[in-house]
């Protein structure tokens, strides 16, 4: 049934090649935990994509109750962390997910960096690591802004009068950020909460795309 | 690719009638261990997710998200905290060759020069050897690299009482409560000296906390506006016992309009 289904799709589309090129490819011995258990180095890029996927999921249902203006902002995850059921959880890994993808991309860099995989051929795919390294950091502070509590309030005007302080572009860069030359406010939050759900997801699929097709096309680095 | 005469089509369109196997590649020649990726590989890489994932779930119930009360501008004295990956930056800007006249050097030339020399890293350190012997000067300055954000972050935390910022900023529901200024009360309330140190609207102030959210009955206080308690000092209330009955009830009433 299954197979037949398969089939009618792949006479009118032809996703046999499609699929054989995502689903084929070779684990070489050297990083197969399987073979040899210090190999659990090589996890730490694939556990970092798997508490990435938490986050997005855990994202979308945050979204269903978070209200990004101030007068409800905090209310909405009040709410959602004491009534809603399993809110609590959905909340916790949200929050504990972000604290653990910076674990997992700095254990990983740390095995690129002291295996010396970053070397020819793969300078390009060590730059767009970095570059995903300081998207997940910008993902990080713009959600710390969210929940609209104290310590968002006051950790957020903080960050803003550090990038104020650059000589040349620091004000338009607070007032871009900001929403305000002067208030942290109503014009904050919904500009943090953008640049948390939509314009830092959207680079951060981007370049880990262009990183897992980099992977594929050169393969990963050969053992030491 | 196969092109030109002889090819065959799915009716009008681009798709070969051609159709290819769906079968793996075959590893066995490939050197070492090699394993197939799909479905070898991926089943103990599941193994090791769901792992991953029981252990991650057990966090999250064990330590619930934390959450502060709301935002309020007029906090007095709140010291602000970047989260934990922020804090070596933030404890970097402290010190004095990093600030004021400074600033510059500690905000944008010393972070820029680190993480712009990691994302160059493979045009610094661009000769062909991979092993860590190979490289002493790359390897040496990310070592003194991490070694100093840690410690930069050891330095920003061990000063904070992580617990007593807690316990002060638990969340509260912010209530809404009705006055009701036809109350018989809210005159005596007004004609008394109550209104100059809790407010209007029984918000609170400097010199005294609110009177909305509390949990006393009438005759507690009743007591408390004869006798005060704690800051608050005997004496406060001058009237009728009639008047004291009326204070009292519409500060409960007030109260109960907020559940
Ligand atoms: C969202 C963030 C990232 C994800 C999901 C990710 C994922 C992965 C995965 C799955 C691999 C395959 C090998 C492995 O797992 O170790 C890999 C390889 C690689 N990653 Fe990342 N990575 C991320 C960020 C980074 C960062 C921050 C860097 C460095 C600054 C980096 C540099 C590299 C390089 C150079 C390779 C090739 C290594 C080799 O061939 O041995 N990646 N990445």
């Amino acid at each position: 049934m299954l197979q037949k289904l398969y089939d009618w799709v792949d006479e009118r589309v032809d996703i046999t090649p499609l699929w054989r090129d995502i689903a084929d490819h070779e684990v070489p011995e050297h990083v197969n935990p399987a073979h040899h258990f210090s190999a659990f180095v090589y996890c730490f890029g694939g556990l970092t994509f798997f508490v990435t996927v938490i986050q997005i999921l855990s994202g979308m249902f945050l979204t269903m109750y978070y209200v990004p203006d101030i007068e409800n902002a905090w209310r909405s995850v009040y709410y959602l962390q004491t009534e809603v059921a399993h809110g609590q959880i959905v909340r916790g890994m949200h929050h504990w997910g972000a604290s653990v993808v910076i674990v997992m991309l700095f254990l990983h860099t740390l095995r690129v960096f002291f295996q010396g995989a970053y070397k020819k051929p793969r300078e390009l795919n060590w730059m767009v690591g970095v570059l995903l390294f300081f998207i997940m950091l910008g993902l990080g502070l713009t959600g710390y802004l969210l929940p609209w509590d104290n310590k968002a309030y006051f950790a957020t005007q903080v960050t803003l009068e550090i990038a104020e302080k650059v000589p040349f572009i620091g004000e338009a860069t607070k007032t871009l950020l900001a929403g305000d030359p002067n208030i942290v406010g109503a014009q904050t939050l919904t500009r943090f909460f953008a640049i948390h759900v939509f314009f830092l997801p959207a680079a951060l699929f981007a370049l880990m795309a262009v990183h897992f097709i980099l992977i594929r096309k050169q393969g990963i680095s050969g053992p030491l | 690719m196969h092109k030109g005469k002889g090819m065959k089509f799915v009716g009008d369109s681009r798709i070969t009638a051609e159709r290819k196997p769906n079968i793996p590649k075959d590893y066995s020649e490939y050197p070492g261990k090699t394993e197939a990726f799909w479905p070898n590989f991926l089943l103990k890489e599941w193994l090791v997710g769901a792992v991953f994932l029981v252990g991650f779930l057990c966090l999250t119930a064990a330590h619930p998200a934390p959450l502060e009360g709301i935002a309020d501008p007029t906090t007095a004295g709140y010291i602000p905290l970047p989260d934990w990956y922020f804090l070596f930056l933030y404890q970097f800007l402290k010190y004095e060759f990093a600030s004021g006249p400074y600033f510059v050097i500690g905000a944008i030339v010393a972070p820029g020069l680190a993480f712009g020399g990691l994302l160059l890293a493979p045009f610094l350190d661009n000769r062909p050897g991979r092993k860590v012997s190979q490289r002493p000067i790359a390897v040496s300055l990310m070592i003194l690299g991490i070694a100093s954000v840690f410690w930069l972050t050891y330095e920003s935390a061990a000063h904070v009482d992580w617990e007593t910022r807690a316990e002060q900023n638990t969340p509260e529901m912010p209530v809404e409560v009705e006055i009701d200024e036809s109350h018989p009360g809210y005159e005596v309330y007004q004609n008394n000296s109550c209104i100059q140190c809790h407010g209007e609207s029984l918000e609170g102030g400097a010199a005294a906390p609110a009177l909305t959210n509390i949990d006393l009955s009438v005759d507690e206080i009743k007591d408390i506006a004869v006798n005060g308690i704690g800051d608050m000092p005997p004496g406060q209330f001058e009237g009728s016992d009639e008047e004291l009955q009326q204070l009292a009830e519409f500060i409960v009433q007030v109260n109960e309009s907020g559940d």
